[in-house]
């Protein structure tokens, strides 16, 4: 949208004092928001390849297939952590993926235009934005204390939680784009309204709904704050979902703040396993959405 | 084998906006009748609401009575019902795009609970055929997506998607407006070969078109049904002035 | 009159009623099968309630979370009453609970969040959509989605053997030096306190508020851009006038909400602040937030009282977020039409 580049481009009462001024001043503002991409770009460049470089040097086999080891003694891994990890999105999933998805549905196919779903809608971004901390808070007063231990059930219950919003939001987006045409064809030909939205709708959206889930679970897979006080951490396996157990970014936080040199190894392994999971559905999201989500829809 | 469908004090509005006024008509079975009218006259809401897709419109409203056959479709029978029994094409092909050609036409069948896969096969065999597509897409029916098409064979797909759940009753809204001439003439073709086994409804704009194809004719006006008779007398001798306007081209 | 008979024209399917042997008739079981199959009201009203019960879920988030926060904290509140907010001590042990301490450090650390970030995001945003060559927007823009996208326990991680010794050796010694009048930057020089939590909280925060500011000034139409110009103006007065003046609203509602992610970020925050509950003048003192004080001490809160404390600053966190991301909300909502809000 850069129209006025061309470097020939100067109004005609630039040739006056006041003109002069304010070409000094159009090139100071050019130089500042260049200078403020730089100030920004390159340390944040910075910062991925430190964490790459530390990470890095930090996984070896045994960080993927080993617990951790005492205090003291060097090796160990974080495959606890990473099984853990893997327990506790599994749990949130099953509860956040089918409840987000329903909402999505209700907002787009049922509500729309209703004071209801705006209300919906704008509930939902805002629940976006609240700490993840008062989520544990929330989740811990409602089942670790009746239940009188951590668990992981707790834990993933508080990021299940916080799943919902996001993935109604992007379902709703995404079945929004989903062309009247097409919802027409199913309904002229006789097909009840739930089997046209399930089997039509959503089908016809459902690369879209997909990479909205794969956000919210990649977002959800870096969350410590509410796994401080629900599945509290463990330094060992964990044998069933009423017990604490381990989880990637938790470990990370325990081991980052510990004074023992081993564990900020495994703290920076474990941060590059994070990032790499990160990127890896963010890149996706954009990849498939690059193709076209919609391919085919007239 | 088709139905007539009679029609009586039919109303419909868009929210305040009055786009039918009372609609009185009767459309013989196994014929073809066509829709004429300059843009806006109502010619589409009408036939939307013979198989109760205005409704679907979250602030369209009908009044009146449609019977096809002799059901009441607005009393006697639900929305879905009455939709598997009159089929509707409409003016911008939309087949599903997730949906393979032989997917796409069983999709009436499929999605209404129908199993029986040696039945679906002949179903869309047959309903392909009638469509006149079959030779340009036997090899690749469940291969290529409907969505790949081009656009006069996309609509013949949705013609044929419309014929496998076998209605009594086939609604055309422009069917051929966004076509190739060519596509445009098969399609023609296509209506002059299904009208002796289905009633045909089209709207179109085109009144050489409803020449060809239609044995009778009806022109819409301002959401009024001016005339209603025999295509030949309405393009050689219509009793309204209005239809005679119209025919010579002197407005629309 | 009938219309004209078909011709023998042998590209024409075949005339009606002359069907090909092989096609059997019209099959009369699909048509009995359909017509069996009913209207399906009962299914799709049984759909519909479900999809909206799952909908109405949200609300109950919401007040599943009041619910808790306020039951488990009665004790402190009816203790303490409004006076929580303002007692400036805190001792679990000797039963003292005053919230000022950690609302001073959510505020503070904040608030230089926002100074350092707001025109960096603001540069930053204008650059991308103003005078970026098209070739380099792609990846810049990925980079911004990919940086909104790090944990907050990542950038702790990297701030404490980073960032902190980077500030105690070289930025805080010159703050000191050059600052020190302003009575800002005093005292011993530990790395971590107030300062190197906002500066942390600002490289978070700036992918949001640039990312925002991005959409809202691309949804200004093309037409204003070129009146202002057609009136001899240069770019930065275009950018001025044209996308600034009308994107004003909408960016200021990005800023609110980088405020509103900056005083519920947890993790990186408790990690640099220093964890020490006292108000003092001096950025490079140790500090503690809202946020951090619920993240250390909640295992460790032995008593009822100690635990109603902790969930009662949770509970000012909760209500003090959720009007602070409303307000954004409707701010951006206002420029952008409703449009769902990408990577936030």
């Amino acid at each position: 949208m850069a129209i006025a580049s061309q470097p020939g481009h100067l109004p005609a009462r630039a040739r006056t004092s006041t003109g002069a001024r304010r070409i000094l001043v159009n090139h100071l503002a050019t130089a500042a928001a260049v200078g403020s991409t730089i100030i920004v770009v390159a340390p944040l460049v910075a910062i991925f390849a430190y964490l790459v470089y530390k990470g890095a040097s930090s996984l070896n086999l045994a960080f993927f297939t080993q617990i951790p080891k005492p205090v003291g003694e060097a090796g160990g891994g974080m495959a606890n952590s990473i099984i853990g990890s893997g327990v506790l999105l599994a749990i949130a999933s099953a509860i956040g993926v089918p409840m987000g998805i329903a909402s999505g549905i209700y907002v787009a196919e049922f509500g729309r235009g209703t004071r209801l779903s705006n209300m919906v809608r704008f509930t939902a971004d805002v629940l976006n934005g609240v700490p993840s901390i008062v989520m544990g808070i929330a989740i811990y007063s409602l089942i670790v204390l009746p239940q009188k231990h951590f668990s992981a059930l707790a834990g993933g219950v508080a990021l299940g939680i916080m799943m919902i919003p996001t993935i109604t939001r992007t379902t709703e987006e995404m079945l929004l784009m989903v062309p009247r045409s097409v919802r027409e064809a199913a309904l002229g030909l006789g097909v009840p309204n739930w089997r046209s939205v399930l089997s039509i709708t959503l089908r016809t959206a459902s690369p879209g709904v997909i990479t909205g889930c794969m956000l919210a679970f990649a977002r959800v897979a870096g969350e410590t704050a509410p796994l401080l006080f629900t599945a509290l951490g463990n330094q060992y396996w964990s044998t069933s979902i009423n017990e604490p157990i381990a989880a990637l970014p938790l470990q990370i936080f325990v081991y980052a703040i510990s004074p023992y040199e081993e564990w900020h190894r495994l703290a920076w392994g474990a941060a590059l396993v994070l990032i790499a999971l990160i990127v890896l559905s963010v890149g996706l999201v954009r990849y498939v959405a690059g193709r076209g989500v919609l391919k085919g829809a007239s | 084998m088709g139905v007539s469908i009679e029609v009586s004090g039919l109303n419909a509005w868009y929210g305040s906006n009055h786009t039918l006024r009372d609609i009185q008509l009767h459309i013989p079975a196994n014929h073809a009748t066509a829709l004429i009218g300059p843009s806006g006259c109502g010619k589409s809401t009408f036939v939307r609401c013979l198989n109760r897709m205005h409704e679907t419109n979250p602030v369209g409203r009908v009044t009146g009575t449609v019977k096809i056959g002799q059901v009441d479709i607005y009393r006697d029978i639900s929305p879905v019902e009455i939709r598997r029994r009159v089929g509707m094409v409409f003016q911008r092909p939309n087949p599903f795009p997730t949906m393979s050609i032989y997917d796409n036409v069983a999709s009436g069948l499929r999605l209404n609970g129908y199993r029986n896969r040696k039945v679906l096969d002949e179903v869309v065999a047959r309903s392909l055929h009638q469509a006149a597509l079959w030779d340009e897409v036997k090899d690749e029916l469940k291969k290529k997506s409907g969505a790949s098409l081009s656009g006069g064979q996309q609509q013949r797909l949705c013609i044929a998607r419309a014929l496998a759940v076998d209605p009594e009753v086939m609604l055309m809204d422009e069917p051929a407006s966004a076509l190739d001439p060519v596509s445009t003439s098969k399609i023609e073709d296509l209506i002059f070969q299904l009208k002796s086994q289905y009633t045909i409804v089209i709207v179109t704009h085109n009144m050489q078109q409803a020449a060809r194809v239609a044995e009778n004719t009806g022109f819409f006006l301002n959401g009024r049904l001016v005339e209603f008779d025999s295509t030949h007398k309405i393009f050689t001798n219509p009793r309204d002035k209005r239809t005679e306007d119209y025919i010579t081209g002197r407005f629309g | 009159m009938e219309a004209p008979a078909p011709t023998d024209d042998p590209d024409l399917p075949p005339a009606a009623g002359t069907l090909t042997p092989e096609l059997p008739p019209p099959h009369s079981a699909v048509r009995s099968f359909l017509l069996s199959r009913g209207n399906s009201a009962a299914a799709d009203r049984v759909f519909s309630a479900t999809m909206l019960v799952c909908a109405l879920s949200i609300f109950a988030i919401v007040a599943l979370i009041l619910f808790e926060l306020i039951s488990r904290s009665r004790l402190t509140i009816n203790r303490f009453g409004i006076g929580f907010f303002f007692g400036s001590s805190w001792n679990p042990v000797t039963g003292q609970f005053g919230a000022l301490p950690f609302i001073y450090g959510t505020l503070v650390s904040s608030l230089v969040g926002l100074v350092i970030a707001v025109p960096l995001a603001v540069g930053v945003a204008i650059f991308l959509t103003e005078m970026c060559p098209k070739l380099l927007r792609g990846p810049l823009a990925f980079l911004t989605e990919l940086l909104a996208a790090i944990p907050s326990v990542v950038y702790g991680l990297w701030a404490i053997f980073v960032l902190v010794p980077l500030l105690r050796q070289y930025v805080n010694p010159a703050l000191m030096k050059w600052l020190g009048w302003t009575g800002l930057f005093a005292g011993p020089n530990y790395g971590i306190g107030m300062l190197a939590a906002g500066v942390i909280l600002s490289i978070m925060i700036l992918p949001i508020i640039s990312s925002l500011s991005r959409e809202v000034m691309s949804s200004v139409p093309q037409s204003q851009r070129e009146a202002v110009l057609a009136l001899g103006a240069t770019r930065w007065e275009m950018i001025r006038m044209g996308v600034l003046r009308n994107a004003r609203i909408g960016i200021v509602g990005s800023i609110i909400l980088g405020l509103g992610r900056a005083l519920g970020e947890t993790m990186a925050v408790t990690m640099v602040i220093g964890n020490r509950p006292e108000i003092a003048h001096s950025l490079l003192a140790p500090a503690y937030s809202m946020a951090s004080v619920i993240a250390n001490e909640f295992t460790e809160a032995s008593d009822p009282l100690y635990l109603s404390a902790l969930v009662e600053i949770g509970l000012a966190l909760f209500v003090i977020t959720i009007v602070v991301n409303a307000l954004a909300r409707v701010l951006v909502w206002a420029v952008t039409k409703g449009a769902p809000l990408r990577g936030t």
